[in-house]
């Protein structure tokens, strides 16, 4: 049995940090440096949440609840800081939101996990419902419609940080995003991460064995709400305000998405999609009014043909780049790339022109679409758009086949090397 | 007296409401197992159909053809969408019907904007019914009444007394059997699927015009309609019924309330000074408390009694 610290993972967390590091190095410009943040951020709420979907096998629709409460607590601590009552290094003042994740986790998971599967997502969702409908009554502690505003920088200086500029609060994101990944990736090889997933396949056979689902349910969840929670003081230092939508339903969703397009049968599936969503959002919504649209589209395709998300797309090419055969999909991959954009840039064009038409406050209809004015008001467009769409969709549907054969081709290779 | 007559009658013909919507969520949950997210969707697209419809013909025609179009959809979604995702798990069911949701409604944002759509009761039912003391109270809520108890009184006849409704409750608990015995168990399952997503629409048709049609009116019923499931208990037709009725009674009354513990403690002599660190958590009022309740009582009841009111399973 290998030892639990190796060499492999030494140089493979080396390397993370390292990562982690240079990227602001080499994204320098501010907005840059903020997504960065924002991605650290959220590639801790996505994989806390991968504790409980992917690990334990339960489907929460109200995990930013604890995400929220976490960031609630921290604003409130720094600005209990800011007003001298409390003396609290900055720095870490996340594990308070953590903790504050960890008292919420085990309260309400104690309702939550003593039921599994569908009943569960339910009772997620209410409870996500209470809280988001509480928040809005007490407003002392959350408040109401305007938040809670603090100041990161109320600490002042410690050993000359006092997390002023952007950068610095990259850093402290980037150190806690690190921590929180060991720390995560550990408690999977531990006994109680084991019973988690022997209890997400079978409930049954873990309470044979000796364990008691409810509780190990409930252990991930507590520890799950603590992740979530340091994600959320992160987020109440990094914005230096938290609303009452940081714990809303669509939070919530959210994070659903992120871990399930990354995909959640692996530990690095959430990073994937959490990085992925976060350059989304932030660079779709900056073209167009129907992104949340394409969002959703985007979701439930992965759902319907990859329900392992992008992550098990990545492994399924394991075996194939092991045989050293991967050169043999390439051809048919980039057929499919270009009828697929075919079919991508007719779709969007479609949407884009329903949005335009239906669009009333400007005067002109027509707007501009990779250099090419559509006009909806005018048949012509409307037809062209059409054209593309169908010959793309008939393109696409050709290359699927290519790339099916291509692989058919494969498969007796594979099998004879014996990788599959 | 008079504030209590109307305030039952109006939480009567919004429990029914809520009956229509969790009715067809609870037979499509017992039967294939699948939590539909996307359920409320439909209630919303019944609406914004029957608007839409309406434009052309008037109320009575968008009536029947709406919930027709919902329905249809409905039995695609089945046919295409969850019979497809069904191999994966019930996971991935329950994440498709939620990605749907999450689509319909950038759709409905789409064709029919942000705002609320003109949606209004039709000229015929725009009068009083009848005058309980002072009150006013209008046709429409009757209309809305009894259109909820023939759909009522429809359902158990169809699942009692047809063939087809034989069929579906013997298809609920023996699948396999019903099978074998040379019925088409999926196609079942979308005629069930479909149903629930008509008489969804329906409920759009008739509820959309009472409060108001816009594309936040999805999420804002779907939670109570999951609480009134879970309440009553998963699967139970009767449970989702009378759990329907308590949840409307107690959303309708409590947001008409406007008394607080303080008004309470005042009755008994204590009172509590403004200074206090408990007045502003006593001086909130019931009707304040309104949106969280129907939460409360379903967090109540898991762990009172996890299987709900009428539920004869935990899962």
């Amino acid at each position: 049995m290998t030892p639990v610290i190796n060499l492999r993972r030494i140089v493979f967390w080396a390397a993370v940090v390292v990562v982690f590091a240079i990227l602001p190095v080499i994204f320098k410009q501010s907005f840059a440096l903020s997504m960065l943040s924002q991605m650290g951020i959220a590639v801790i709420f996505a994989l806390s949440y991968n504790m409980l979907l992917g690990q334990t096998g339960l489907l929460s629709f109200g995990h930013a609840v604890y995400f929220g409460l976490g960031a609630f607590f921290c604003a409130h601590a720094l600005n209990f800081i800011g007003a001298g009552k409390l003396w609290f290094p900055v720095t870490l003042v996340p594990l308070i939101g953590g903790l504050a994740g960890l008292v919420f986790g085990l309260l309400f998971g104690f309702v939550t996990t003593r039921r599994a599967g569908t009943p569960f997502a339910m009772i997620s969702l209410g409870i996500a419902e209470m809280v988001a409908a509480s928040a809005l009554m007490f407003t002392a502690f959350f408040g109401g419609e305007g938040g809670i505003a603090t100041n990161r920088t109320s600490g002042g200086p410690m050993l000359g940080v006092s997390y002023g500029p952007q950068i610095q609060v990259y850093y402290l994101i980037a150190g806690w995003c690190v921590v929180s990944m060991m720390l995560m990736y550990a408690l999977t090889w531990t006994p109680l991460g084991r019973m988690a997933n022997a209890v997400r396949d079978n409930p049954e056979r873990a309470k044979f064995v000796g364990y008691n689902p409810t509780r190990v349910r409930w252990l991930m969840m507590s520890l799950a709400s603590f992740f979530a929670g340091i994600a959320g003081g992160l987020a109440a230092i990094n914005y230096e305000i938290v609303t009452a939508e940081a714990l809303g339903l669509v939070a919530s969703g959210n994070v659903v998405l992120m871990a399930f397009i990354g995909g959640i049968g692996h530990f690095w599936g959430p990073i994937i999609g959490a990085v992925l969503i976060t350059l989304l959002q932030s660079a779709l919504s900056n073209y167009t009014q129907a992104w949340l649209l394409y969002f959703g589209l985007f979701f439930l395709v992965i759902i319907m043909f990859s329900p392992g998300g992008i992550a098990n797309l990545v492994t399924l090419h394991n075996p194939v780049w092991r045989a050293r055969l991967l050169g043999k999909l390439v051809p048919s991959y980039a057929i499919a790339a270009a009828a697929g954009s075919v079919m991508m840039l007719g779709f969007f064009a479609l949407i884009e022109m329903i949005y335009h038409y239906e669009a009333k406050e400007s005067a002109t209809k027509a707007f501009s679409y990779f250099g090419v004015t559509l006009d909806p008001s005018t048949a012509a467009a409307w037809l062209g758009v059409f054209v593309v769409f169908g010959v793309g969709v008939a393109l696409f549907y050709g290359a699927t086949r290519i790339v099916r054969r291509a692989w058919d081709t494969l498969t007796p290779e594979l099998q004879r090397q014996g990788a599959v | 007296m008079e504030f209590f007559l109307v305030t039952l009658l109006n939480s009567l013909s919004y429990g029914l409401l809520l009956f229509m919507l969790s009715s067809g969520l609870t037979l499509i949950f017992s039967m294939m197992g699948v939590l539909n997210f996307a359920h409320a969707s439909f209630y919303m697209l019944g609406a914004y159909f029957a608007y839409q419809v309406g434009l052309h013909t008037g109320f009575w025609p968008a009536l029947f053809l709406a919930p027709v179009i919902v329905g249809a959809l409905g039995a695609a979604t089945e046919r295409f969408g969850l019979r497809t995702v069904h191999k994966f798990g019930h996971v991935a069911e329950l994440l498709f019907t939620f990605g749907l949701a999450y689509v319909i409604e950038e759709v409905v944002h789409l064709i029919w904007g942000r705002a609320p759509v003109d949606y209004r009761i039709p000229a015929e039912l725009d009068f009083t019914l009848f005058t309980l003391f002072t009150t006013q109270y209008p046709a429409y809520r009757g209309f809305m009444m009894l259109v909820s108890v023939a759909m009522l009184l429809g359902l158990y006849l169809l699942l009692t007394r047809t063939r087809i409704g034989l069929v579906i409750q013997a298809s609920l608990s023996h699948p396999e059997m019903v099978e074998s015995l040379g019925h088409n168990v999926p196609r079942v399952f979308m005629l069930v699927f479909a149903g629930g997503a008509a008489l969804a629409g329906l409920a759009g048709v008739i509820g959309g015009n009472a409060f108001i049609t816009e594309p936040g009116m999805a999420v804002a019923v779907g939670s109570i309609v999951f609480v009134v499931v879970v309440f009553g208990g998963m699967g139970s037709l009767a449970g989702a019924f009378i759990a329907s009725l308590i949840i409307g009674a107690i959303q309708t009354f409590s947001v008409a309330l406007d008394y607080s513990m303080l008004d309470l403690l005042a009755k008994i002599g204590i009172s509590i000074s403004r200074e206090s660190a408990w007045h502003g958590l006593f001086s909130i009022t019931v009707s304040q408390t309104a949106p969280v309740l129907p939460y409360m009582l379903m967090v109540l009841m898991l762990i009172v009694r996890p299987r709900g009111l009428m539920g004869t399973r935990e899962t």
